[in-house]
């Protein structure tokens, strides 16, 4: 029985991977968050902006990369964020104009929107495809670890290492960052109230001389800001394929409303709650357990609970699970 | 509301986790002022011969004027369905005015849009979704004072001593406050821009007999400062003996028009209109 070294692995396989994935999702949900609570529905093209912003990361990142410019230990991807940022926005702009303000103008009952967004959905998949093509592409550069395994066994003396990647490094701390801004934005300054009292009551909001267009807009630049970083984290922690954020769309829906549709903390709580519970069930569970049962009566299978081509099944489970028992979500949202 | 529209058509949609219908906004009229044009004379402000109705709907105004002159308390009354609150909607741009015009202050602003009337002096307080409940009752003013550019901090002084109750609450969310200190947010909410002329939509329905003579109480006292109120009220007699002047609406046409006193008089208005 070693429960020091069980615990390592655990951190290793299990605690840091789920953070560094329920911080993702914890952004790619806020985004979702936000346009329920303002725009009134569920944005399912959501996914594919995260992908068509770091697309655009991507590109000005090998274009950085052909010039010869780095950051030194960091990915050179965290300098083209704000150019991804600022496409993704410009784009997302292009849309709501072309697309979304026709229904706004008529004030088109929410459900009509939510089939608008597939559409964008599916022309923003295409564009993408066409631009950076359907395959995976790793565009991580700089050091690899902040600590590796071997150095931390070393530092230790354990025989179990506790990896730290740079890119979960960069995550959490992103996410920490980006998250109190958006607080800070929405509570304290002048536009961000005026987004909550839009979010509100409409009408009320443009008896009270707020904008409305202006709203939209500001929304709708967070948004892209927030997807675009999401998707740019993911991709620095794992790869960036085109088909995988759009399937990414699933698990970000269920953390929003887990934590409660239009919550902006529930969505962050949602995130981690959802990280965790899909890789806790997708793990093999045999190391642990031989650490940290007395010697002997380990499992001699994987211990794995379900195969990791199951884990968007836990997802919904939870999704289900908490719908039943808790409709407006853990904190309370919009949704009934 | 307008059923001949597609898209205003959720095709029986109930599912909340994908559409959020609350607080989602009313079509306007139109979502661009036109011209403002000087009308000089006439009183401060007044809807004159409005005929209009929602949308593509049918009238509901039919010829209809109302108005209200500098330092005076107007009052619509009239029996449910007469068209009170739609007259109200129609002098403040929230529903197409077919016919007649809307001046206030010397000029025609029949072709602006609500928010534009808003800039131009007018404070409006709708019957019902008049706060925004999950804002604070500070956040609630500020947004109130969200076309001032200048300090606001006096006229929120102001409105604090006007509704002291309102001052000590000014943390807690506007949604958890009782039917008459939200009332009190939702007058406070339209006095933040100083506006030249209020108008209140049946400001004391759903609120017990006790807050609601408080209420008038204060509403006289908002006369006072000398901003002139034009009121839509459900408690006619009441009404009418604070008012200045009355306008009984009967079907979207003006019945009697007279001063408050002499409406109260008027033996067939009473018998028609005030039990007797």
């Amino acid at each position: 029985m070693d429960l020091l070294n069980a615990f390592i692995t655990l951190a290793n396989f299990v605690i840091v991977p789920a953070i560094a994935y329920g911080s993702q999702l914890a952004l790619g949900a806020l985004g979702v968050t936000l346009i329920y609570g303002i725009l009134r529905f569920s944005n399912f093209a959501h996914g594919d902006t995260m992908a068509f912003g770091t697309m655009i990361t991507i590109l000005i990142t090998w274009l950085f990369q052909s010039w010869g410019l780095s950051l030194g230990v960091f990915p050179t991807a965290l300098l083209a964020l704000p150019f991804g940022i600022a496409g993704c926005a410009l784009f997302v702009l292009m849309t709501d104009r072309a697309v979304y303000r026709f229904y706004r103008v008529q004030k088109a009952k929410p459900v009509i929107l939510v089939i608008v967004s597939m559409g964008v959905m599916f022309i923003m998949n295409g564009v993408v495809r066409f631009i950076i093509g359907p395959d995976d592409h790793a565009f991580g550069d700089g050091e690899r670890f902040i600590i590796s395994a071997r150095t931390f066994r070393e530092m230790t003396g354990l025989q179990e290492g506790l990896a730290i990647r740079t890119s979960t490094g960069i995550t959490v701390i992103t996410a920490i960052i980006v998250v109190a801004i958006l607080f800070w934005f929405l509570n304290k300054t002048r536009t961000g109230k005026s987004m909550r009292a839009y979010s509100d009551n409409e009408d009320l909001a443009l008896l009270s001389g707020i904008n409305p267009e202006r709203v939209v807009m500001v929304t709708w630049i967070i948004v892209a800001a927030l997807a675009t970083v999401a998707g740019t984290l993911y991709g620095l922690d794992k790869s960036f394929k085109a088909f995988t954020y759009f399937q990414l769309l699933l698990p970000i829906f269920a953390s929003a409303i887990v934590g409660g549709l239009g919550s902006p903390v529930g969505a962050i709580a949602g995130g981690f709650i959802i990280a965790f519970s899909e890789v806790l069930v997708t793990y093999a569970w045999k190391k642990v357990l031989v650490y940290a049962l007395p010697d002997g009566i380990g499992p001699d299978g994987l211990a794995q609970l379900l195969s990791t081509d199951y884990k968007f099944a836990v997802s919904f489970l939870i999704l289900l699970i908490v719908l039943l028992f808790r409709p407006t979500g853990l904190f309370k949202g919009k949704s009934v | 509301m307008s059923s001949s529209n597609p898209y205003q058509d959720d095709r029986g949609n109930k599912d909340r986790s994908i559409a959020n219908p609350a607080g989602q906004g009313s079509p306007m009229p139109r979502s661009k002022s036109g011209k403002v044009s000087s009308a000089p004379g006439g009183p401060f402000l007044i809807g004159e011969n409005m005929t209009g109705g929602y949308g593509k709907g049918p009238d509901i105004l039919h010829d209809c004027t109302i108005s209200v002159e500098r330092g005076e308390i107007a009052v619509i009354v009239g029996p449910n369905g007469a068209g009170k609150s739609t007259a109200m909607k129609a002098v403040f741009g929230m529903l197409e005015v077919r016919s007649g015009r809307v001046l206030l202050d010397g000029e025609d602003i029949t072709q602006l849009t609500p928010q534009d009337r808003v800039v131009k002096g007018m404070g409006f307080v709708p019957q019902t979704s008049n706060i925004f409940t999950s804002l604070t009752v500070e956040e609630n003013l500020e947004m109130g004072a969200f076309i001032r550019t200048d300090d606001f901090r006096d006229t929120m002084a102001q409105v604090y001593d006007l509704f002291p109750i309102l001052k000590e609450k000014r943390r807690q969310p506007a949604g958890e406050l009782s039917g008459g200190q939200r009332q009190q947010v939702a007058v406070g909410r339209a006095l933040m821009t100083k506006p030249k002329v209020l108008m209140l939509d049946e400001p004391t329905a759903g609120v017990s007999p006790i807050v609601m003579d408080e209420l008038f109480d204060r509403i006289i006292e908002v006369a006072r400062t000398g901003i002139p109120i034009l009121m839509v009220e459900q408690n006619a007699r009441q009404a009418l003996e604070i008012a200045d002047k009355g306008f009984v609406l009967v079907q979207g046409r003006n019945a009697f028009t007279d001063t408050g006193k002499a409406l109260m008089a008027d033996p067939e208005v009473r018998r028609s209109f005030l039990g007797g």
